[in-house]
């Protein structure tokens, strides 16, 4: 089975201090630390075991500048074949839509049996793989959380539903799936499969590579901020300890508990 | 000179930040306060190629270099010092003296479980009365047709109880020059036994004991090296022993500094975050000097080693300088932290326990200063 894994390059949470750009309207991107999003890495290590189970290959894909090759090639340590970035100045400050067009335009001009992307990442909107989906008419399935691979044609996936309910359903390839995280544990990179790959080539292809044209955004961000507190809130600062004991004193004040 | 990390060195130091982070750092605290081996994390360790990192691949290592090593030793020891350093006497002088004196049937016995993390090393130089002055050992071998009957007590010694290999040095003849000869020993043997184990202030959860031999039959293909040549193969693990050390006290400062600075700018006083005074500032600052130029050293001493150069005074430099940066940096931590720093709750306090021995063990800071002008001197300039 050949799988496309979509993979986004995300400031890494446990490594920011996330803040606001001058402007406002978005972080700011200085000094940032990045990684793969934690989902994406859930799906790329799903890929990795189907084709231990039943054959095939791993591609992981990026839509971004060079700086995308560092999660490439991490992707590509823990065991996917191959990768490709898709860069161009064309595809800079892509909303959802546009990303998942350059990713169909990629896909329109490969085959692969099955499309994963991560359900969603830490800074996103949870877009992409729907709208993939769409423009390349193909099933759809979100937040799976289990896959089993019936035959050539087929497969059985799990999905969670709000409030812990799970829903298994079969599933026609090629399709495309979002992942969940928790479906599997992601590996580590080990230090061989980073020497197998650190100097391997990346291919880059551009707009015209893919044949893709522009498309005009329809979602343009206007502020990004942290609200307000409202009445009757209160933020909590401080170690996790010392929040916890603040809280302890809080709900004891208020008679929460004694 | 300067430094550019290759792609390969930063993937590795990335992987080992990552693992560190996941699976040493919510640990550390517990295994600290219990004293337990971290028998778990050390075989993913293995399963991940970092236990044999400057071993050749032959023998199941992954021969990435010295800068690379330092590099994970760092991350390593950043979430947990005591993981790092059975991480660090394993790597720098049970695996290297092993690959480097092994006979092709030791390798595979020892070398290769070694590097796979199925068994830990350990290495058994120090002795009651013989610590700095390490030719004074007294633990004796003598020789009985195809065997050697071992006699004596070896103390602190690191991974002695959880290891599955000990480096043992002993004494084949009462003097002379080649009067040392390197065993390898393993927890099978009748006369071994593994005394007392040692309640010590930090790294506590990588076990520091005892071990007595009473008659304990050691077969001559045990011997490491040639017999009398024991003293070669102790002082060939000690560059990269050194630049272990040096690259653990650097993690582990580089951690320190972390939580200084987080706590910093979350605690308040006076009605603003404690980071916003100069007296912590400058603090803060001293603390990012200390550890840049201690970065520099042990990188520059790792270079050298794999360059092929005489490292031997920029290895001692390195472990020095860290190690007592080290020390100066988990006590400003402590110090920014203010009462929290003392309790055990926070991280710092464990860290500043750890970092103490840092001077003392893998050749005492006096021993390191006693090279260092040796080489100076040698040198004639």
């Amino acid at each position: 089975m050949n799988i496309l894994v979509c993979v986004k390059r995300v400031p890494d949470s446990s490594e920011n201090e996330i803040r606001l750009n001058r402007a406002g309207n978005d972080i700011d991107t200085d000094d940032l630390v990045y990684a793969v999003n934690e989902w994406d890495n859930y799906a790329v290590e799903e890929a990795i075991q189907i084709v231990d189970k039943v054959g095939g290959s791993v591609t992981v894909v990026s839509v971004g500048t060079e700086e995308n090759e560092e999660i490439l090639r991490r992707e590509m340590a823990m065991g996917a074949e191959s990768g490709v970035l898709l860069s161009d100045p064309l595809f800079e400050d892509a909303d959802g839509r546009k990303l998942a067009a350059i990713l169909s335009a990629y896909i329109d001009k490969n085959k692969f049996d099955l499309v994963l992307c991560g359900a969603q990442a830490d800074e996103g909107g949870a877009q992409v793989g729907g709208m993939l989906a769409a423009m390349q008419d193909k099933p759809f399935a979100s937040l799976v959380n289990m896959i089993e691979v019936l035959d050539e044609k087929k497969l059985k996936i799990g999905r969670e539903i709000e409030g812990g309910s799970q829903e298994i359903s079969e599933i026609e390839l090629p399709c495309v799936l979002s992942i969940q995280t928790g479906i599997n544990e992601p590996r580590y990179v080990s230090i061989r499969g980073i020497r197998k790959v650190a100097s391997v080539e990346i291919p880059t292809l551009g707009a015209s590579d893919i044949g893709f044209t522009d498309t005009p955004l329809r979602l343009q961000k206007l502020e990004y901020f942290q609200p307000e507190l409202g009445a009757g809130a209160e933020m909590l600062e401080g170690s996790d300890e010392e929040m916890a004991d603040k809280l302890v004193a809080l709900l004891q004040a208020k008679g929460g508990i004694k | 000179m300067s430094f550019e990390l290759s792609k390969e060195q930063l993937m590795i130091q990335k992987m080992a930040r990552d693992f560190a982070r996941k699976e040493l750092a919510p640990l550390a605290a517990e295994r600290d306060e219990k004293h337990l081996y971290p028998a778990d994390s050390l075989k993913k360790m293995g399963e991940l190629g970092l236990l044999g990192m400057l071993v050749s691949e032959k023998y199941g290592g992954e021969d990435m270099g010295t800068v690379s090593y330092a590099l994970a030793l760092s991350e390593i020891a950043a979430a947990c010092a005591s993981t790092a350093v059975i991480m660090s006497v394993h790597n720098s002088i049970c695996c290297g003296s092993i690959e480097k004196f092994g006979t092709e049937e030791q390798k595979q016995e020892f070398l290769v479980p070694m590097t796979a993390g199925e068994i830990i090393g350990a290495f058994a130089l120090t002795e009651p009365e013989a610590g700095s002055d390490a030719q004074a050992i007294e633990c004796s071998a003598a020789k009985q047709g195809d065997h050697y009957l071992i006699n004596g007590t070896k103390r602190f010694i690191t991974s002695g109880k959880n290891g599955g290999v000990t480096i043992l040095l002993a004494r084949t003849k009462p003097e002379g020059s080649d009067a040392i000869t390197a065993f390898l020993i393993t927890p099978d043997m009748p006369g071994f036994k593994v005394d007392k184990v040692e309640d010590k202030m930090g790294q506590c959860a990588s076990d520091t004991v005892d071990l007595v031999f009473t008659d304990c039959k050691v077969p001559v293909s045990r011997v490491l090296g040639e017999e009398g040549k024991g003293f070669t193969v102790a002082m060939s693990g000690l560059d990269a022993g050194r630049i272990g050390i040096a690259s653990l006290s650097l993690g582990l400062a580089q951690a320190a500094m972390d939580e200084a600075v987080k706590y910093a700018k979350q605690r308040k006083q006076f009605g603003q975050p404690i980071a916003n005074f100069q007296g912590l500032q400058w603090m803060l600052a001293d603390m990012a000097i200390d550890i840049e130029a201690a970065r520099l050293l042990v990188l520059n001493a790792a270079a050298m080693k794999d360059r092929g150069e005489n490292c031997t005074m920029a290895a001692s430099m390195a472990k020095c300088f860290a190690s007592e940066m080290a020390n100066r940096v988990t006590g400003h931590a402590v110090q920014i932290h203010g009462g929290y720093g003392y309790i055990k709750e926070y991280p710092v306090e464990r860290f500043y326990r750890d970092a103490r021995i840092l001077t003392i063990y893998e050749g005492t800071n006096q021993i390191q200063r006693h090279v260092i002008a040796r080489e100076l001197l040698k040198k004639g300039k």
